[in-house]
């Protein structure tokens, strides 16, 4: 009997069939690298993930920092100040750019205006002078500003030709220029519809916080006092309120008096997505926990609860920023609203609001524009946080 | 059941109407001074003596003599009697200057909601079937830039080309002949010509909320399982949608009147002022500026009434139509 080399040597022990490596008891339960990503990943992260898939919202919300620092750094991007007049070029049309002079290239130019009166219509006419390109200055240094009112500075991204003008969207009753105006302007109405949420926002949490907490006879109050303040025609109240303003105020008081307004009437919403989901959570383990151990109803809201949906509530706050800007525009299209010499788009639209302008000088209704923009960018930005707020579904 | 439900509904609508008539009294009355002081200070900027014993007498005889809570009451106990009071600045009772503007408002006010229906209703539809087809993009980005533009400059813009394109006269419901003209069918029809420009342009702003409300209701109403089932049992689509999710939209649109109709009746206000409409308005916000109060008061009043009455029926609407909303609203701990 030969020994084959496969099996061991008589009495010699058995070699082992199993496996020696570790063994790892979880190895079934495992997951792969990509799984544990999403797996492991907090909730914010996840939002972002189904956020990103939006890409309409993730479009607009690039629309809305975009637009955001450019009102934040408009002093350095206007070409001149929002109140500096130039009395020759009054209602002057827009001033076209051009690349070409007379089959050349010249690189970004305007053509200077030669301004006539009109003496049967008495309208000043402004004729294009097409012999003397007047190349426009980039990084130059113009007019004097106060950047955010405290630092000096005289820097601009571009400004007028030498001893030219450049009125990009023309100029308005009093000469200033447009675009500028727009620049100064975007930051009071964008800053006001920040503001105004705020104020709602807080509202909203703290109303319908008490009211989902409490509930019963709390509640039904609460509940009464939304509808009352919903049945109430917005604007009426606005005017209203806006009217106990005393004119003695200065600007910056009726801007910030404005703001409340503003804010006074739109938690409403929020107030009932606040009380119906602490309605619901409030029953929750974690919440009789937190009470039996003693924490006072603040609290337990303001720690415990809230923060469990706040993605919810920053998606409909960001719902509601359009109504707060175009509530603007309407207070101050009534004159209600913020004075001159503050600007905002509304303050501006509504040196529009008469049809001859329309006819006439169809560019003074051109702030319209940034409002359309920041408006829809930011509903689709909230349908896209919304969508995105409940990443488990 | 269902009777105890309205009838309690119309019990919780007294005091509702309360709150509502001391808020609108208490915002009407902060600003500083009243319409005398205003009128004096008007007259003596005119160059006129101010007769100081007849702005006394109208002081007196409208009870500007006494504490706010005194008036407050007094003007309430009007208005339960019918007496909207009486306009400083008119020098007429309330009730013969708003009447025919009312009338007005309520019609511009009614069609705006037709509008907003049709149009609203079948592309929420289309979009909530046909999601993230270019057709949902589409419209509802059409719907958004209704919202997105101010109702101030809508009117203005469509004032001007409708004047231009279709000669229609600027300003006001009806062409100049035949404002004080007694109803005829030429009036009728000028009026129809008029009318479509306003209830767009109001109407414009509830659409994009609508369709949205609607694409996101069915939206969830087709993912739920009676749907699936339906469809698995082999329905086809148009029946399965009819059927079942298509009435669950109903529900939301019945009970958007009450959110529907502040919203018409604040934005109504611009649109009028700029189009010159004879509608409540101006009116309202002329008074509002005068502090005219008897006649801004009686007349928000009056709006948050309407507003209450309509949340009312779309509520009674919504329990016939859904028993559940009967049974919601448990007190709790």
């Amino acid at each position: 009997m030969s020994a084959s080399p496969a099996l061991p040597a008589d009495g010699a022990a058995l070699p082992h069939t199993a496996s020696t490596a570790p063994f790892e008891p979880e190895a079934v339960e495992a997951m792969t690298p990509e799984q544990e990503r999403v797996y492991l990943a907090s909730q914010w992260r996840l939002m972002w993930w189904k956020f990103r898939k939006h890409r309409l919202a993730v479009i607009s919300g690039v629309v809305i920092l975009t637009i955001y620092f450019m009102v934040a750094i408009c002093e350095f991007l206007a070409p001149l100040h929002y109140t500096t007049r130039n009395t020759d070029f009054i209602r002057a049309p827009r001033q076209e750019v051009h690349l070409f002079h007379e089959g050349s290239f010249v690189g970004p130019f305007v053509y200077p205006y030669v301004q006539r009166l009109n003496m049967e219509t008495l309208k000043r006419e402004y004729d294009v002078d097409r012999t003397r390109p007047q190349p426009i200055r980039f990084f130059c240094r113009g007019e004097a500003y106060e950047f955010w009112g405290l630092i000096p500075g005289d820097r601009h991204l571009f400004c007028a030709p030498e001893g030219g003008t450049l009125f990009l969207l023309g100029t308005d009753r009093l000469g200033r220029d447009m675009l500028s105006r727009i620049l100064y302007g975007g930051r009071i109405s964008l800053s006001i519809g920040l503001l105004g949420v705020a104020v709602s926002f807080m509202l909203g949490i703290i109303i319908g916080g008490i009211a989902g907490y409490y509930g019963g006879k709390v509640d039904l109050f609460v509940q009464r006092l939304i509808e009352i303040v919903q049945s109430l025609p917005h604007i009426p109240l606005w005017l209203a309120l806006a009217a106990i303003m005393p004119p003695s105020w200065s600007p910056i008081l009726v801007y910030f008096g404005i703001t409340v307004i503003l804010g006074l009437m739109d938690w409403t919403g929020l107030a009932r997505a606040v009380r119906s989901k602490l309605l619901s959570l409030r029953e929750e383990d974690y919440v009789v926990a937190a009470q039996l151990m003693g924490a006072r109803p603040a609290r337990i809201i303001g720690l415990h609860l809230v923060p469990g949906f706040m993605s919810h509530l920053i998606a409909s706050a960001t719902i509601t920023i359009p109504k707060t800007i175009l509530g603007e525009t309407a207070l101050s299209f009534l004159g209600l609203g913020l004075r001159p010499p503050i600007t905002s788009w509304g303050v501006m639209l509504n040196e529009a609001q008469n049809i001859n302008v329309v006819a006439l000088y169809p560019w003074l209704l051109f702030p319209v524009v940034p409002v359309i923009v920041i408006i829809l960018a930011f509903n689709f930005f909230g349908d896209g946080l919304r969508d995105a707020a409940d990443p488990y579904r | 059941m269902l009777l105890q439900y309205i009838f309690k509904r119309i019990l919780l609508m007294i005091p509702t109407l309360l709150v509502t008539s001391a808020l609108i009294f208490t915002v009407i009355n902060l600003p500083e001074g009243d319409y005398f002081e205003t009128l004096s200070a008007e007259m003596a900027a005119q160059g006129e003596k101010a007769d100081l014993s007849r702005i006394e007498f109208l002081k007196k005889e409208y009870g500007f003599d006494k504490p706010p809570v005194e008036r407050y009451f007094w003007w309430v106990a009007g208005l339960l009697r019918g007496d909207m009071g009486y306009s400083f600045e008119y020098q007429l009772p309330v009730r013969d200057i708003v009447g025919d503007r009312l009338i007005l408002t309520m019609v511009v006010a009614f069609c705006t909601i037709i509008f907003t229906w049709v149009v609203a209703f079948p592309i929420g539809i289309y979009s909530a079937t046909h999601q993230y087809s270019w057709g949902d993009y589409g419209l509802t980005f059409l719907g958004l830039l209704g919202l997105a533009i101010p109702h101030f400059l809508l009117a203005l813009v469509f004032l001007y080309f409708a004047n231009v394109w279709f000669g229609t006269s600027i300003g006001g419901l009806v062409d100049p002949q035949y404002i004080n003209q007694p109803m005829s069918w030429a009036k009728l029809k000028s009026i129809l010509e008029h009318l479509w420009i306003p209830v767009i342009i109001i109407g414009a702003g509830g659409t994009a909320g609508m369709i949205r409300a609607v694409r996101a209701n069915l939206l969830d109403e087709l993912q739920k399982q009676y749907y699936v089932t339906a469809r698995a049992k082999g329905l086809p689509p148009g029946k399965a949608l009819r059927k079942y999710p298509f009435r669950m939209s109903l529900n939301f649109f019945i009970s958007d009147i009450g959110d529907i109709l502040p919203s018409i009746v604040s934005g109504a206000e611009i649109v009028a002022i700029v189009l010159s409409l004879q509608t409540t308005g101006p009116l309202l916000i002329r008074a509002l500026q005068a502090q005219d109060m008897y006649l801004a008061g009686s007349f928000l009043m009056f709006l948050s009434f309407m507003t209450v009455i309509g949340v009312l029926i779309s509520d009674i609407a919504l329990a016939m139509l859904d028993p559940r909303i009967r049974l919601q609203g448990e007190a709790t701990k």
